[in-house]
């Protein structure tokens, strides 16, 4: 029971002390962006000392009681509420201050996913922005953001969109070109880029052909393309099989500009396949010519 | 009065030891050991004949095993060395001798044939060097006739390349949170089955790099009990091409050792991959593949660099297939020399005895290493 009493006390003090500070000796303002200068206010005489206590960040200032008390740019940075205290000479005053965010954006925390997508594929692209002010602070005002796709070929993909409680998000269809995409998201005058690899998908059509050469057989793939037309990116493995004899010969030669090419000792009656990841070539049946 | 007697047997007992391994060391502390040539036998018979050559050659004192050589005349000691060590830096560079069998093959009054077996230790494991050898009789002392093989030189000449590779930029210290790094390359395991052998669980499978991009990959498995327990957990460790350029294939074998398949309720596989950067070169042509059945049976064949770069170690990898495509091996070997430019190396990698007759198919697949770089 003297708890519950106590607690009441308490509560009743700080309301009297909140609305005492609201008309009395201490006039703040309610709301400032980070990092603006901002003055408080103060009546009476003698000599206190003023708190502000908020998120990360606490200043105390000795004061004469009737003087205006400045802050300068920067003072306050982060964003979120704090609690103004003045203590002194008789004086026990408080009030809030909300510090939001700078409206202007500076930063942009930009996810954007995968780094590599398959071509022409519907939202194969998603991209988040977190837009930031100078100070760090997650801007939650409502803000314009554009998301624009710059393709290799030249062609590009725009959405503008706006932030809710700081973050935006977007989904986007990839390109059925491939290469490399810059995914650019703008807010304000800050641009962030990602890029975004467009690949092809597994090759249509696996093709080889060969030649004689001396005792060797010149091998060499048609150039390599996906079902869309896309060349296969160079690098990829095209394997080379010839059986002969009960033995065999293989050699994985990598596509460099578009195909693969390779030699193998030349042996009548040898078959030679083709194969690349789990694609199938045509088959050869060397007769010597 | 029992402490001090306690003392006096272990000192007693130590000095005895020390005297019998001095007297009469084990054939791989004779090799290893680098003692002085009046430890050597006399070469009164062809056996010692070899023995001493072979210690003199564990002992790194080429010099002396050279001149202790019957056919000296008819090579260098430098080249007598690269015979040994190879050339360019090889397995055959740092090997220590672990120990040598000698198989004498015919004996007579004046000349004897003898296989020596030298089974040299690396950091990939043991290989075998065997060599026959001639032993011949002069004024009354036996000699070795050392079959020297030269290793091949490649003539200078310039090797165009379309060199290929790729380079990977990381996130870097000053990016923000938002810049995460590019994504791993996307793998697949597109065979995996286990099979009970040995007294352990073997993990047989295949996996494919379906990206664009190089990966570093692994596997890690875990067999698991009926209750969902862990029973044990491996990795293919080096019975797996790591470097999986796009679209191509590695084997993997997971040994699993004191546990019974029908412990086992489920496996739990996982395939990792990251991302590195990585050369499409050199590129290695495997000639001559064929199976050799019993009594030694084994996958043999021929490495080919179509590259002009020196392969310093190839590691080879065989996948065995039976009649449905199914893989029924996994195995592999390294080649302890050099693989230069156009010059064919041979590889033999063992096959199981009582799986050889379930091999129908197989493929084979390098990894290579070059003192300057990976792949």
């Amino acid at each position: 029971m003297r708890t519950r009493l106590t607690c009441l006390f308490v509560l009743l003090c700080l309301a009297s002390t909140c609305m005492l500070g609201a008309s009395g000796a201490l006039q703040a303002p309610g709301r400032i962006e980070a990092g603006n200068p901002f003055s408080i206010a103060t009546s009476g005489s003698g000599k206190a000392v003023l708190y502000i206590v908020g998120p990360q960040q606490v200043l105390k200032r000795e004061i004469q009681l009737g003087d205006n008390v400045s802050f300068d740019r920067g003072d306050l940075h982060n964003a979120g509420l704090y609690l103004i205290v003045l203590a002194g000479s008789g004086v026990n005053e408080t009030a809030q201050l909300q510090v939001v965010a700078h409206h202007q954006p500076a930063e942009l925390s930009f996810l954007a996913k995968p780094s590599r997508a398959p071509v022409d594929q519907r939202d194969g692209i998603s991209g988040v922005v977190y837009v930031f002010d100078t100070f760090q602070n997650l801007i939650l005002q409502p803000m314009p953001v554009e998301f624009r796709i710059s393709e290799a070929s030249g062609g590009t993909e725009t959405r503008n969109e706006s932030t809710h409680n700081g973050v935006v998000w977007v989904r986007m269809n990839s390109a059925p070109k491939s290469g490399a995409a810059q995914f650019l998201a703008t807010a304000g005058a800050v641009t962030e880029k990602r890029v975004i690899q467009q690949i092809p998908g597994d090759p249509c059509h696996l093709r080889m052909t060969a030649k004689s050469s001396g005792q060797q057989i010149v091998l060499e793939t048609e150039p390599l393309r996906d079902c869309s037309g896309n060349a296969v990116p160079d690098g990829t493995i095209v394997t080379f099989t010839e059986s002969y004899n009960g033995k065999q010969s293989t050699v994985d030669v990598p596509l460099k500009r578009d195909v693969a090419k390779t030699e193998l000792p030349a042996h009548e009656g040898a078959v030679i396949s083709v194969a690349t990841g789990v694609v199938m070539g045509n088959e050869i049946r060397w007769g010597g010519k | 009065m029992t402490a001090r007697l306690l003392a006096i047997s272990i000192i007693a007992v130590t000095i005895l030891l020390v005297a019998v391994g001095t007297i009469w060391p084990v054939p791989s502390a004779r090799a290893m050991a680098a003692y002085s040539p009046r430890f050597l036998r006399p070469s009164s018979s062809p056996q010692a004949a070899v023995q001493n050559v072979i210690e003199q050659i564990g002992r790194h004192d080429l010099h002396a095993a050279y001149e202790s050589l019957a056919n000296k005349n008819e090579f260098t000691e430098p080249e007598f060395s690269r015979d040994i060590r190879g050339t360019y830096f090889s397995l055959r560079s740092y090997p220590t001798l672990d120990s040598f069998d000698i198989r004498p093959l015919h004996a007579g009054p004046e000349e004897a044939s003898i296989r020596a077996i030298m089974h040299w230790a690396t950091v990939v494991g043991i290989f075998d060097d065997v060599r026959d050898l001639r032993v011949t009789r002069s004024a009354g002392k036996w000699e070795v006739v050392w079959p020297l093989v030269k290793e091949p030189r490649v003539p200078p000449q310039v090797i165009p390349v379309n060199y290929l590779r790729w380079d990977v930029i990381y996130r870097g210290p000053e990016d923000d949170w938002g810049t995460s790094d590019v994504e791993s390359p996307h793998v697949r395991i597109v065979d995996m089955h286990p099979i009970d052998r040995g007294g352990g669980v073997v993990l047989l499978g295949e996996l494919l790099n379906e990206d664009v991009v190089p990966a570093y990959v692994t596997v890690k498995a875990s067999l698991l009990a009926p209750n969902g327990f862990a029973l044990a957990t491996e990795d293919a460790f080096d019975k797996i091409s790591h470097i999986l350029l796009p679209k191509q294939v590695t084997p993997f074998r997971i040994d699993f050792r004191n546990i019974r398949l029908s412990q086992v309720d489920s496996v739990r596989i996982q395939p990792a991959s990251s991302l590195i950067a990585a050369s499409a070169d050199p590129v290695i042509e495997i000639q001559d593949q064929s199976l050799l059945s019993l009594p030694d049976p084994s996958l043999k064949g021929q490495l080919v660099n179509q590259s002009g770069q020196v392969v310093n170690i190839a590691h080879v990898l065989g996948t065995l297939y039976d009649n449905k495509g199914q893989v029924v091996w996994v195995s592999d070997s390294y080649v302890n020399r050099a693989v230069l430019p156009e010059t064919p190396v041979p590889f033999r990698i063992p096959i199981p005895a009582d799986l050889s007759a379930k091999v129908s198919n197989f493929r084979v697949v390098t990894s290579t290493y070059s003192s300057s770089r990976f792949q």
